[in-house]
């Protein structure tokens, strides 16, 4: 009677996989995190009724995108199983690197090309760090997570040094009015800094899904030793990932900067803890190998969702924090999940 | 009826075994018996049911149908641990053991022996033990020795030490001789005779059919989830054994190819020198002409062809493909030049596992479906990859969302050639190209070789089976601690010479140490 028994044992087992399977399915589904802040918003409007104004929404949307553009680069990081811890330092270095060349006071330049000319060399900084970071990984053989926290904390140093050769106080002050308008100024009712992160991330998207390049992305991600052996540049291919992600970081440090007025070298200081966060949130993978542009999209979203909505009901930093880091955890566990149980992109 | 058979009872008996998954029925009824003492032999094309049977038997699955019994007992193992503990032993082709931690550790990590209830392990008896364990299975290591120092046929040993240690009477082997040297498979037989004699059951595993009727009293053939049949050794024969397993007979395993090499030289290796690996290797491959490699495992085979695709460092010699000296060899660089390298090691270095047919076909030649500046086609690449799928005969046609992992051995085999074919391949270097794949799929990889020599294209054969290097090459060249030993043409073939030329003495005379 053994066998029978077991039989039916088995027979309960498969019952609840397949309501396992249907579970399974909704887990996958690419627009899991984007159904997730719609319920979330739902049902966060009785106690936050503001979540259902046209301002805070203007918030959110211009919260989420400098946070956006760093993300972009990240998700490429991520794609390759690598990780930027960099990109903070990043953001504070090409800051104050920019602004000491455009301040009116005392700035290296001025005139109408001080603009320009300082984001043009904070897209170097970010270029240049990250090529360092590509560099130390490839030919040294260093692992991404040490090679980019020992950056991170050499830049980030570094830009607090800076300032104090620029400034008597912590930020460098009087920029142009022609930089500061990238934080104000709007074409047709729709900010600048929202049309270069939609811009950025269209471009990051384009590389992802149809280029050479972004092919051999996915490719060392998922495994480094196949993609050489089939002739894949893969030092180049890694090396591109820093890089890119080091440009997106700068992208998006002249976007904080922009609107803060001021170049400040603790300007991305708290922000490492979200990138990473939201990119995992969305879906891209810490293992390597996939990743979206458009889940990154949903991954900051939901993140800047629960940030604004837990200031507005007043919940302390700490709070915040904790929640955060709740949010995190459960995405990190979804995506062990997934790969393991699931084995589907 | 033969000796070793004294019970009464079968010490293992299968009776009519059926299992579905996702109503698939992958078993239809599956019975064999096992005798103490006996080695049986468990043979059949992949996906012919050994696996889940064993898995069943392993306590892994369980079945829908059908009873098994031990020793005259009913034995209806839920777990893999219940499985153990009711004697059976599954020693798996990729070993269970933890590479950083020492034999004596391996052996005993389940129950560590504490001494006297208090939780310090009894280091001394586990030493003692250890070595005892060692013995039965003639393996002369220090217990502390790190498993990840030992070679795979020692780690092997202890795997089987493993299963004497929690008294296993029927200890069931997975492909156990595929990755081992022939002196190391020559150990092993001793050890499952020794063994049988104890009155331990065996059951082998293997696609190596002469292992099988070397070791094996009975041989059970089993074909899409049923037994065809079940003899002795002595009334069997390996055509008789693989027309039961295809279903079907098969005149010649290796196809006929009537074509002869052409003039033109393909690829020219000259005085190739890396220390420890390759001494002053010179030889040619024409346009047409399969040559075949022959060595013991450790000759140097594997890493000669690494090192004439570009994959390891060389300190001098030329290479050329096709009159092209390769200038810095590199994958990059010999694939430029024409060369293809299928490795021996597929699923980390042959395919991206998760990802779908059309990325692992694609991977080697994505400028060929360039648009524009950097962009794809991604329309295109997958009509091509389709009908690369198609001309290899894959066993699915959706390339797209059919990931590497899903697919059997022998498809995921044929996926690496189809991933080589993509670029048209002058020199085709294949590191053992049939590794763990089934009979039929064998025979598909051959035809493709054949059909490649017939266009022109030249093929570099890797294999540690004889037959194969005999069947398919129009010359043999036998390498021996990285250098040529000889050369033998088609004409000359013959078994005993080429294994002789194999194991010939080389350069300075190095000590074998053991």
């Amino acid at each position: 009677m053994l066998v029978s028994e077991a039989v039916s044992r088995r027979a309960e087992r498969e019952a609840g996989r397949s309501r396992w399977k249907a579970a399974a399915r909704f887990i996958l589904s690419e627009y899991l995190v984007l159904a997730l802040c719609v319920l979330y918003t739902l049902v966060m409007i009785p106690f936050v009724p503001e979540i259902a104004t046209v301002e805070v929404w203007q918030n959110i949307l211009s919260d989420m995108m400098p946070l956006l553009i760093v993300c972009l680069g990240q998700t490429i990081v991520l794609i390759i199983a690598g990780i930027d811890l960099s990109v903070t330092a990043i953001i504070s270095l090409a800051s104050v690197v920019g602004a000491s060349i455009m301040t009116q006071s005392d700035g290296y330049l001025s005139g109408p090309l001080a603009a320009p000319a300082a984001m043009a060399a904070m897209l170097l900084v970010g270029a240049g760090i990250g090529l360092l970071n590509g560099l130390s990984i490839t030919r040294l053989n260093m692992p991404a997570f040490m090679v980019t926290l020992a950056t991170t904390t050499f830049f980030g140093g570094s830009a607090i040094w800076y300032t104090t050769f620029h400034s008597t106080t912590t930020s460098i002050y009087d920029l142009p009015d022609m930089f500061i308008s990238i934080g104000d100024w709007d074409i047709a009712g729709i900010p600048i800094a929202v049309v270069i992160a939609v811009a950025a991330a269209l471009i990051v998207h384009g590389v992802l899904a149809y280029t050479i390049l972004g092919r051999w992305l996915y490719a060392v991600g998922k495994n480094p030793r196949t993609a050489y052996v089939s002739g894949v540049p893969v030092r180049t291919t890694i090396m591109s990932a820093f890089i890119l992600s080091g440009m997106l970081a700068a992208l998006a440090s002249i976007v904080y900067t922009a609107r803060l007025q001021t170049g400040t070298p603790i300007l991305g200081e708290r922000i490492l803890l979200d990138v990473i966060g939201a990119v995992v949130i969305g879906g891209t993978s810490l293992f390597g190998g996939k990743g979206k542009v458009i889940w990154t999209v949903f991954g900051v979203l939901f993140l800047v969702l629960i940030d604004t909505t837990l200031k507005l009901l007043g919940a302390s930093l700490f709070v915040i924090y904790v929640i955060k880091g709740s949010v995190i955890l459960a995405a990190a566990l979804l995506d062990t999940l997934r790969t393991r149980y699931l084995g589907v992109r | 009826m033969h000796t070793t058979q004294r019970s009464s009872h079968p010490l293992l008996s299968v009776d009519g075994i059926t299992k579905s998954f996702f109503g698939v029925r992958v078993l239809h009824g599956v019975s064999f018996e096992l005798w103490p003492g006996e080695a049986l032999g468990l043979v059949g094309e992949n996906g012919s049911g050994k696996s889940t049977s064993m898995n069943i038997l392993g306590g892994v699955h369980q079945p829908d149908g059908g009873r098994m019994s031990i020793a005259g007992l009913l034995y209806a193992p839920q777990s893999p641990r219940e499985a153990g503990r009711a004697g059976i032993a599954f020693i798996h082709q990729e070993l269970n053991l933890f590479p950083n931690l020492s034999i004596e550790e391996n052996l005993f990590i389940t129950d560590f022996p504490k001494r006297g209830g208090v939780p310090f392990i009894d280091r001394g008896w586990v030493r003692r033990r250890a070595r005892e364990l060692l013995a039965e299975v003639d393996l002369d290591l220090p217990p502390t020795r790190l498993v990840g120092n030992l070679a795979q046929g020692e780690r092997q040993l202890v795997e089987i030490a493993k299963a004497l240690h929690a008294d296993a009477k029927v200890l069931i082997l997975d492909e156990p001789t595929t990755s081992l040297t022939r002196r190391e498979v020559e150990r092993l037989f001793a050890i499952v005779n020794r063994l049988k004699s104890r009155g331990v059951g065996i059951i082998f595993i293997s696609h190596a059919l002469e292992d099988v009727m070397h070791v094996c009293e009975r041989v059970t053939v089993l074909r899409d989830g049923a037994v065809v049949g079940t003899d002795l050794r002595e009334r069997l024969s390996l055509p008789a054994i693989i027309s039961m397993m295809v279903g079907r007979s098969i005149d010649a395993i290796f196809p006929e190819r009537d074509t002869k090499p052409r003039e033109e030289v393909a690829l020219r290796v000259r005085n190739l020198t890396q220390r420890g690996v390759a001494n002053d290797v010179s030889f040619d491959i024409r346009a047409g002409e399969v040559v075949g490699l022959s060595g013991l495992m450790g000759s140097g085979r594997s890493e000669l062809a690494r090192l004439i695709f570009g994959l390891d460092p060389m300190e001098s010699g030329t290479i050329e493909v096709a009159g092209t000296r390769l200038m810095r060899p590199s994958p990059k660089a010999s694939m430029a030049a024409g060369l293809a390298f299928l490795t021996e090691d597929r699923r980390n270095e042959g395919l991206l596992m998760d990802a779908s047919i059309v990325d692992n076909i694609g991977l080697t030649f994505l400028k060929r479906f360039k648009a524009g500046p950097g962009l794809i086609n991604g329309k295109a690449l997958n009509t091509t990859a389709g009908e690369l799928a198609r001309m290899v005969h894959l066993s699915t046609d959706r390339v797209q969302d059919t990931l590497a992992k899903h697919l059997s051995g022998g498809n995921q085999q044929k996926v690496v050639i189809a991933k080589w074919l993509l670029r048209r391949p002058k020199v085709f270097i294949l590191d053992e190209p049939t590794r763990g794949i089934d009979v039929g799929a064998k025979q598909e990889v051959y035809r493709i070789i054949n059909r490649l020599v017939e266009e022109g294209g030249a093929v570099f054969l890797i294999s540690s089976e004889i037959e194969e290097v005999m069947g398919l090459s129009d010359r043999i060249l036998t390498i021996n601690k990285g250098e040529i030993t000889g050369s033998f043409e088609r004409s000359r073939f013959d078994r005993e010479a080429i294994l002789a030329a194999a194991m010939a003495p080389v350069g300075p005379k190095r000590e074998a140490t053991a």
